[in-house]
């Protein structure tokens, strides 16, 4: 029996070689189903762009659903035996899965998504600057809540989440100095259940804005069940919700992003490299603006997202305060990179704690 | 009325409705019980519910049509149990455990292609003036049916388990099978028919979940309501009005700790996140401790196997 599996196992390995000397395979791994219509959609539609890209060069595969934990440093695992030759690890919690199977595969090429540890050369990471379209959809919010007070449902207490409901707050702020922000802590990334739930408490305590940074579409679906309540599209458009709740949307587009890598490894020119992109170069678009949002809220946020493109504005321009009234920023002064990609508090006039 | 910026009326009224899933199981798997039967599976019952009405809800658009498509997937699966469980005369609690583990893998199987779906609306009953009335009309008259369905159903088991024949045969078969085969009773068939009920019933739970709920489907979508609906029919001691009472209560936290999380409560996450668990323990705890009468009140032939020939 033994032999058995050794040998078919030998046999997968050649198979896998064969076919990656004229094949270049690309894999992905998804931690969420490729229909939630948000997170891992998008990531989906950058594996199906890099199959449109290069036809019969390429070969893909990727996995769902993968736990973050020990799970994923298995499929990883299986996927380098498998003969992948760019392997796209698509959450955060793959972080040190990711970087312990890097160091085993030196030959395969690993990219990580929002995260920050490269310990080997083969690894690379990359980001989307998201609190850029936070920051849009923030105003929109700060604009169009009548009871003053929005809600943000948070996926973990992670930098990226973090700078997510400093970015909505301030700009929500800036336009509407009554506002108040409600936080609820999900910890998932997708489970529409509990996602809803969240949803329903937030508006049971008035809230009227929901912004979601976790996958599903059921917090807009929760939205939909009461009149005057508005939400945005999380990851994906989510335009099955349009012309409301869902008046607006942040879109991560990966395709360029993955089709460039791709490129690379297939070229030869693949090198390590910590990529963050925003509006500006295509990766965090804002997607349409529906007619539920009065025009000249709609110009305000479009002209916003036009300054942040274009360089003439960052979301984190001080003068800024900490949650503590301690200084962070001084009038004029942008917060640099790496005070964002480490970003562990709130922003003067957000209540609560971030959970440790 | 408020309180520390929480709704009570608003509090009470969504308590009913994140209850109306354990409820209905709990209430199902009570019936299979009293019948003698264990039946550990209403998890994977309510699973094969909640992907069988979202299909069913789906492809006919009909919200009600979905939750007779729920029952009947719950019932399928029970069908399983009760063929392993009477028929071949298999250990229940086994038998229970691998129907969960096979309704989870099944439903996510068949569940391939029905994410990010949007399932017909079931809209509130329409009580016309009723739901304006201060208070009660939030409370009682703002629900869609299957909220009233769930308290009429556990009203039905009442009766029918307190004064009607039925229920006095199904307590007979439960409390002693050989006693209820010499009287000649179909010992068999009436287990049969209570786990076909108590599939049904877990199965509709299932389906409120993912119909109206949530209203999606996704793997693993009922989350261990399962479980909890079997905690609380030991918490209920066997009596249909206390599962509601247990149903409320749980509900009633699980929807309270995401309303102090959002009005800004001191309290961390993690504790408020477990709450809900942590009090179904503690109450179960202080239910079979000591000479408390609910170790008593149960089935006398609650888990064991029947053959004539015995």
């Amino acid at each position: 029996m033994k032999k058995i599996l050794l040998a078919s196992a030998a046999l997968v390995l050649i198979a896998g070689a064969a076919v990656a000397q004229d094949k270049t395979k690309a894999c992905f791994v998804y931690v969420g189903p490729i229909g939630d219509g948000g997170w891992t959609f998008q990531h989906h539609q950058g594996l199906l762009a890099v199959e449109a890209a290069y036809g019969d060069k390429v070969e893909t595969a990727f996995q769902e659903n993968v736990p973050e934990g020990a799970d994923a440093e298995r499929v990883l695992t299986q996927m380098a035996l498998s003969g992948c030759d760019i392997i796209f690890t698509t959450s955060f919690g793959y972080m040190d899965a990711t970087n312990a199977v890097a160091a085993k595969f030196p030959d395969v090429k690993f990219e990580h998504a929002t995260g920050f540890k490269r310990d080997a050369p083969n690894v690379s990471t990359y980001n989307a600057r998201f609190y850029e379209g936070r920051a849009v959809i923030g105003t929109i919010a700060g604009r169009m809540t009548k009871s003053n007070k929005i809600g943000y449902i948070a996926s973990f207490p992670i930098p990226e989440v973090i700078q997510g409901i400093n970015a909505s707050f301030i700009h929500a702020k800036k336009v509407n100095p009554d506002v108040t922000i409600s936080v609820v802590w999900a910890y998932t990334w997708f489970d529409p259940a509990k996602e809803a739930d969240a949803a329903k408490a937030l508006i049971e305590q008035g809230v009227d804005v929901i912004l979601a940074h976790t996958d599903s579409t059921a917090p807009l679906a929760e939205a939909a069940k009461t009149p005057g309540i508005i939400g945005f599209g999380q990851a994906s458009d989510m335009a099955a919700y349009k012309p409301s709740p869902r008046v607006s949307s942040i879109i991560d587009n990966w395709a360029p992003y993955y089709v460039k890598r791709v490129g690379a490894v297939m070229d030869g020119t693949w090198a390590q490299q910590d990529s963050w992109e925003g509006i500006a170069s295509g990766e965090v678009e804002i997607g349409e603006i529906t007619e539920a949002v009065p025009a000249e809220v709609k110009a305000e946020a479009d002209a916003l997202a036009a300054s942040i493109a274009d360089g003439s504005y960052h979301p984190f321009t001080g003068p800024l305060n900490k949650q503590d009234g301690s200084a962070w920023l001084a009038d004029g002064v942008v917060a640099n990179d790496g005070e964002l990609a480490g970003m562990g508090f709130y922003v003067e006039g957000v209540t609560g704690d971030i959970p440790k | 009325m408020d309180l520390g910026g929480i709704n009570p009326v608003v509090l009470i009224a969504s308590l009913m409705v994140a209850s109306v899933p354990i409820l209905l199981a709990a209430i199902g798997e009570l019936v299979v019980e009293k019948a003698g039967v264990l039946n550990v599976g209403v998890e994977g019952m309510m699973i094969m519910g909640a992907i069988c009405g979202f299909i069913a809800a789906v492809s006919t658009g009909s919200p009600v049509l979905g939750f007779v498509g729920g029952a009947t997937g719950g019932a399928a699966l029970s069908f399983v149990f009760a063929v392993l469980t009477q028929g071949l005369l298999a250990n229940q609690v086994a038998t229970g455990l691998a129907l969960t583990l096979f309704g989870l893998g099944l439903s996510s199987l068949m569940g391939q292609g029905y994410n990010g779906i949007k399932p017909p609306l079931t809209e509130a009953v329409p009580f016309g003036p009723l739901s304006d009335i201060p208070v009660l009309g939030v409370i009682l008259f703002s629900h869609d049916w299957v909220v009233y369905f769930s308290i009429a159903i556990i009203a039905a088991v009442w009766w029918v388990l307190k004064y009607a024949r039925t229920g006095l045969i199904l307590r007979a078969v439960g409390e002693n099978h050989d006693a209820a085969h010499a009287l000649g009773y179909k010992v068999g068939r009436v287990r049969l028919m209570a786990i076909l009920f108590g599939g049904a019933m877990a199965g509709m739970g299932g389906a409120y979940i993912s119909l109206i709920r949530v209203p999606q489907w996704t793997d693993g979508i009922t989350a261990g309501a399962g479980w909890i609906a079997l905690a609380i029919v030991v918490f209920a001691s066997w009596k249909p009005w206390r599962v509601l009472i247990g149903g409320y209560l749980f509900g009633g936290i699980s929807v309270l700790q995401l309303n102090l999380q959002a009005s800004g409560s001191r309290i961390p996450v993690e504790y408020l996140s477990m709450s809900p668990y942590l009090i179904t323990i503690l109450v179960l705890v202080i239910m079979s401790s000591g000479k408390g009468r609910a170790s008593l009140n149960a089935p006398a032939a609650l888990g064991q196997n029947f053959h004539a020939s015995r």
